[in-house]
């Protein structure tokens, strides 16, 4: 399967601290691909890195053939790739419809993707009108994704969504990402494992800032030993 | 404490505040003329301090930048319009009123093309290199200013400069027996006008709603495709000629400037940047009126008190409001 997105040996610091050494990964286009690790491992450095808000001091980032290791952010970004950080990035004092106008091209909607948009997250036309800051974490959430989608990208970044969500909302967003990923590559950062099951076509887990295995999410599903050998998992905490 | 909070917030919320502060004036002063009065002369000067405060306001909203060297821009517009009014000197004194306002207006864009200008320079020279460095943001930039003054000194000497004031504006509009400067309603008309234009600029346009995005999350704008150090020189070079504005308008309200005038004029900036809520236009005009009022309501009646009455009024405000009483980040 093409790459669409491809590490080779990235090494990232930030400030003293060497957190990413040598992290080599594809990313099949297409679907939802998953990266696994505990806190700490280096996972939210990896997809900061890819979108240059930090700088790796060696190794290549590559993206559909071209090289955008050194590039800026703002230019990674027009290429093609959206980034959903952990804190969602929403912006508290705009507006629903601020939030997502800023996430177009040129300031007006796609009729089309947008209709997509309120058919995925439903919440986002009752509250098209108020301010970010006053919804729920759930629905700070599906406008971070809205955000994203908003616009024709190739690529979703998309660090730990379901953090503090309620189980509900959760499942919502499995509907959602499936849906996504019907015309988007996804490359999920997560920390649930059942979510990450549910979704995942590949998986990757990271650990002290290295790639210890990759392969199909079928396979680490149906093999609990490996599952508790790399991240420290039971059945029984699931 | 909550229903009264949930009752304000329903009469205007902090918009309230300039209001009860005037009532509350009213009563201790008991002489409606001088209450007029004052009144009047606090919004005047609030507007002219919101024009150097917002600029200073985006600035650290959207850049996180300590710029203690703002105050040169306000005293820098200040003597360019002197000069230039005083250049103009039959405009200014003729006997045709739209002749004295040209030469001011005239003498304030002046004043604004410069500061944009030098806010164009402090911003690629002396602030880019110390950006995410607040210390070494305030050092600089201090250090900036110092030679800023020094440089006025050197053009313009240390001698106090007469500000000619145009005759249109000169003397009083008097009504009943409460007689108003036409200098200050100008002032204000002009502070008002600012603020409807920055106010639709930050509210219509997509630049403005760049410049509302990047106050709350500088990095997430960048990472929806838009480079934000282009919007970091033109927020600064708009502070830096608002600025100059102000200390144009302060000028000609002052009638006599000295190069140390940017520098006094400083303290209130902070003031009504740190109580209006940083990054915020709405808020500096808030406190912009909270410390032009206070500050002559207080003149008037506890002559004593008046230079820290603004201090009070910032210490209690942010008691209450520790981000301010409109901040622009919202959680």
């Amino acid at each position: 399967m093409n790459a669409i997105l491809r590490l080779d040996d990235v090494h990232t610091d930030i400030g003293q601290y060497h957190i990413l050494h040598g992290v080599s990964l594809d990313v099949p286009e297409g679907g939802v691909h998953v990266l696994l690790g505990r806190n700490g491992a280096g996972k939210t450095t990896t997809l900061r890195t890819i979108m240059g808000l930090w700088r790796a001091r060696r190794g290549t980032i590559i993206f559909r053939e071209r090289v955008i290791t050194a590039m800026r952010t703002p230019d990674i970004s027009r290429l093609g790739i959206a980034y959903v950080p952990e804190n969602m990035g929403i912006f508290g004092g705009l507006t629903i419809e601020e939030n997502m106008r800023l996430a177009t091209a040129n300031g007006s909607f796609d009729k089309g993707r947008l209709d997509r948009v309120m058919a995925l997250f439903p919440a986002m036309e009752k509250f098209w009108g108020k301010q970010a800051y006053a919804l729920s974490g759930g629905q700070k959430q599906m406008l971070a994704i809205s955000r994203a989608i908003i616009e024709k990208r190739d690529v979703i970044l998309i660090d730990e969504p379901t953090k503090g969500l309620a189980p509900s909302i959760i499942r919502a967003m499995i509907d959602a990402f499936r849906d996504i990923a019907r015309d988007t590559t996804i490359l999920l950062v997560e920390q649930n494992f059942l979510f990450a099951k549910a979704l995942g076509s590949t998986v990757a887990v990271i650990d002290d800032g290295r790639i210890v295995h990759r392969g199909g999410m079928a396979e680490l599903a149906a093999d609990t030993a490996l599952q508790t050998r790399l991240l420290s998992l039971s059945l029984e905490a699931h | 404490m909550k229903a009264l909070s949930a009752n304000i917030e329903r009469f205007g919320g902090v918009y309230l505040l300039p209001v009860a502060l005037a009532v509350i004036a009213f009563v201790l002063i008991a002489q409606p003329s001088t209450w007029v009065t004052l009144t009047v002369a606090g919004l005047a000067m609030g507007m002219m301090i919101f024009l150097m405060a917002s600029g200073l306001s985006l600035i650290f909203g959207l850049m996180d930048v300590l710029n203690f060297g703002h105050s040169a821009f306000v005293s820098f517009g200040a003597f360019v319009a002197a000069s230039v009014l005083a250049a103009m000197a039959s405009w200014v004194h003729g006997e045709s009123a739209a002749l004295n306002l040209l030469a001011l207006m005239l003498a304030i864009a002046a004043a604004t093309a410069l500061g944009a200008a030098l806010g164009w320079f402090f911003e690629r020279v002396i602030v880019k290199p110390v950006y995410k460095d607040h210390l070494r943001q305030i050092l600089i930039t201090m250090g900036a200013l110092i030679v800023a003054e020094q440089l006025i000194l050197a053009i313009w000497g240390g001698v106090p400069i007469p500000v000619p004031r145009p005759r249109v504006l000169e003397g009083s509009v008097v009504i009943g027996n409460v007689a108003i400067e036409t200098y200050r309603i100008f002032a204000f008309v002009l502070g008002a006008l600012v603020y409807a234009a920055l106010h639709l600029v930050l509210n219509r346009t997509r630049v403005g709603l760049l410049i509302r995005a990047g106050v709350e999350n500088r990095e997430m704008v960048e990472a929806l495709g838009f480079r934000i150090d282009r919007l970091f020189i033109a927020v600064f070079m708009a502070g830096s000629a608002l600025a100059a504005m102000g200390g144009a308008m302060w000028a000609g309200y002052q009638s006599l400037i000295t190069p140390a005038l940017g520098a006094e004029l400083m303290i209130l900036v902070f003031i009504v940047v740190i109580i209006g809520g940083l990054g915020s236009i709405e808020g500096s005009l808030l406190g912009a009126i909270m410390v032009g009022l206070v500050a002559n309501y207080v003149a008037f009646l506890f002559p004593k008190m008046a230079l820290a009455s603004n201090m009070i009024l910032m210490m209690a405000i942010l008691l209450w409001r520790p981000f301010g009483l409109k901040p622009a980040v919202k959680g």
